[in-house]
């Protein structure tokens, strides 16, 4: 048994709880100490997802209680990738951060790690009721951040965040109770194991107790018709914060992939295929609205707030196609649209800084200082959110439509994909032409405030590597996709092979 | 006894969900704390209703209630509490900050 497998979750929680104690300190060595210990814990991905290339699926029991009666920690492919771009995200938005706004509140740096500690919770956790418990650390770290620095706006947003995701907290408790007084155990691969042999007068309350799974893990992922909360939430939240929070829904995203995959695969019996019949539809009308959400935006925090929720549909459309082919290509997207994203807003507030009054509106403004980085940015960043070649947005986009071939529903898949693309094309090129070209001639002297642009700047070279190391990435992903279609390794990893 | 916990749980998600939908921050807060009650009694009642037996298992006793929901529920409690008081914080927060405990933050007009 490893004690790799509990790092990820040891690290960032230590490392607040040092920060907590250690809080009267100079903000500098708090600083320094936050980005060793997201450093430490890049280390520790990058290590885990070595431990986990070849076919080993590690696990790690607490207090060493077997599985199922214990608690157990699993980290397989997915997992390991899904803490490597978690923590790698990380790094940035801390960095801007850094420059000034984890000094407009308290405990800035104390709940950047327990947001980290939560999400590395949710994606090694091994049983349902965990699950429930990691969503509740990293809802309850993201309810901090989202209101910190304060402001009306900011509070108003918060507390429509806040009820909607405590509501969703409790339909979450009675999927799992659901879950619990059907099978006797929370276990993910107990469940697995079980499912297949769900007595027929149960598959009702059992479809009923997936489903609501699945409604849970669609509010996190911000699906339709339950992405309602996020558009506010990230457009009035500090740019650092949204930029964290590109990975939030992605956490939904994976929750979504693990239930479809190992609790209603193909294996499951009269489960199979629970929520085959509502992903695809539901992610390809998320990406329709959320396009035209980008279209209809009116500052540019809102429109990126909007790209997050067409790249969950694109990511979850890749998923339902269920296929090798498209689980290896939403793997491949992932970390794409959370990188460019997170990318976006840091460079919006980049930008509003340099427009000085009209801040990131739509609205014609003063000629900025040093325009034409900014613009050369805000290029880059359009070309990998939008999806054109060369950048990692086109190979990821080619790869699903690709995989989407083969799917009986191609026709729409790929209408809505390619039309999708060509709109947010077109919002982007509007937003570029309105900052950078059709400027006032005088320059607005108002000083502008200090904003970093190289964390921006750092997000999009994670781009340009994923475009350049596509063909290593994807390999990998299609790894992770093969494991995952075999939920039966899970299952014997997890349960030691019993029968 | 089933039909009345059930009847209950039933009642106060009823109760929950109609003052959630609520237009003030107080009524949402008590919707919240409703449902949270309902879904705590749903979950311990997942271990099956058992009068009069303990929690463990042992040779001499007539039998056992499950003690696994008893754990998970008193988790959930511990959680909800602290959301609560969370959620309260942040309606008087909210309160003070835009002059109103509406839930969008403006009276109709």
């Amino acid at each position: 048994m490893s004690h790799l497998v509990i790092a990820p979750l040891l690290l960032p929680l230590c490392a607040g709880i040092v920060l907590l104690m250690l809080r009267h300190l100079d903000i500098r060595l708090r600083r320094a100490l936050a980005l060793t210990a997201v450093l430490a814990q890049i280390g520790v991905a990058v290590a885990l997802t070595r431990a986990v290339a070849d076919d080993a699926i590690l696990t790690y029991a607490l207090g060493a209680w077997p599985a199922p009666y214990g608690i157990v920690l699993v980290a397989d492919r997915l997992a390991a990738w899904m803490l490597l771009i978690t923590t790698i995200l990380a790094l940035f938005p801390l960095w801007h951060a850094s420059h000034g706004l984890d000094t407009r509140g308290r405990h800035f740096h104390v709940l950047y790690q327990l947001q980290l500690f939560g999400l590395s919770g949710a994606f090694l956790t091994g049983d349902v009721f965990n699950l429930f418990v990691f969503f509740e650390v990293l809802l309850l770290a993201s309810y901090g951040l989202v209101l910190h620095g304060g402001g009306g706006e900011r509070t108003r947003a918060g507390l429509h965040y806040v009820v909607i995701n405590l509501a969703g907290s409790s339909l979450f408790l009675i999927a799992v109770g659901a879950l619990y007084g059907l099978y006797g155990t929370l276990n993910l691969a107990d469940l697995a194991r079980m499912m297949p042999a769900t007595p027929a007068e149960n598959l009702g309350p059992a479809r009923a107790a997936g489903l609501l799974l699945f409604a849970v893990f669609a509010l996190k992922a911000a699906l339709l018709p339950l992405y309602l909360w996020l558009p506010a939430a990230y457009a009035s939240t500090s740019a650092p914060v949204a930029a964290l929070f590109a990975i939030m829904t992605k956490v939904g995203a994976y929750a979504i992939l693990r239930a479809s995959t190992l609790l209603f695969g193909a294996e499951a019996g009269g489960l199979a295929g629970l929520l085959d019949a509502w992903l695809l539809p539901l992610a390809l009308a998320t990406l329709v609205i959320g396009l035209l959400g980008v279209l209809a935006a009116r500052h540019l925090r809102e429109q990126a707030a909007y790209m997050v929720v067409a790249s969950v549909g694109t990511l979850l459309a890749a998923f339902a196609l269920g296929s090798h082919a498209g689980l290896a290509a939403g793997l491949y997207y992932l970390p794409h649209s959370t990188f460019a994203a997170a990318a976006m807003f840091l460079l919006a507030e980049r930008i509003a800084a340099a427009r000085g009054a009209q801040a990131d509106r739509f609205e014609v403004g003063p000629r900025m200082t040093g325009e034409y980085w900014l613009g050369a940015l805000f290029f880059c960043a359009g070309i990998l959110i939008a999806g054109l070649p060369p950048l990692s947005g086109f190979i990821g986009k080619f790869l699903i439509l690709q995989a989407a071939l083969a799917h009986p529903a191609r026709a729409w898949i790929l209408a809505v994909v390619l039309v999708g693309g060509l709109l947010a094309l077109i919002a982007l090129a509007r937003v570029g032409s309105l900052f950078f070209l059709r400027v006032d001639r005088h320059r607005d002297d108002s000083p502008a405030l200090p904003v970093p642009v190289a964390p921006a700047v750092g997000l999009l070279l994670l781009g340009l590597g994923l475009t350049v190391a596509a063909g290593p990435v994807h390999d990998f992903a299609a790894q992770i996709a093969e494991q995952l279609l075999q939920p039966r390794l899970y299952i014997d990893a997890v349960l030691g092979g019993r029968p | 006894m089933e039909i009345l916990i059930a009847i209950l749980i039933g009642l106060l998600t009823a109760c929950g969900v109609f003052l959630l939908l609520r237009a003030r921050t107080f009524p949402v807060v008590l919707g919240l704390t409703y449902l949270s009650y309902a879904v705590n009694l749903y979950l311990f009642a997942m271990g099956r209703l058992t009068v009069g037996r303990p929690p463990v298992i042992g040779s001499g006793l007539p039998g056992y209630t499950d003690p696994l929901p008893q754990a998970l529920v008193l988790t959930a409690i511990v959680i909800g509490f602290a959301m609560t008081a969370f959620l309260i914080m942040l309606a008087l927060k909210a309160r003070a900050e835009l002059g109103n405990d509406h839930v969008d933050g403006e009276e109709e007009r």
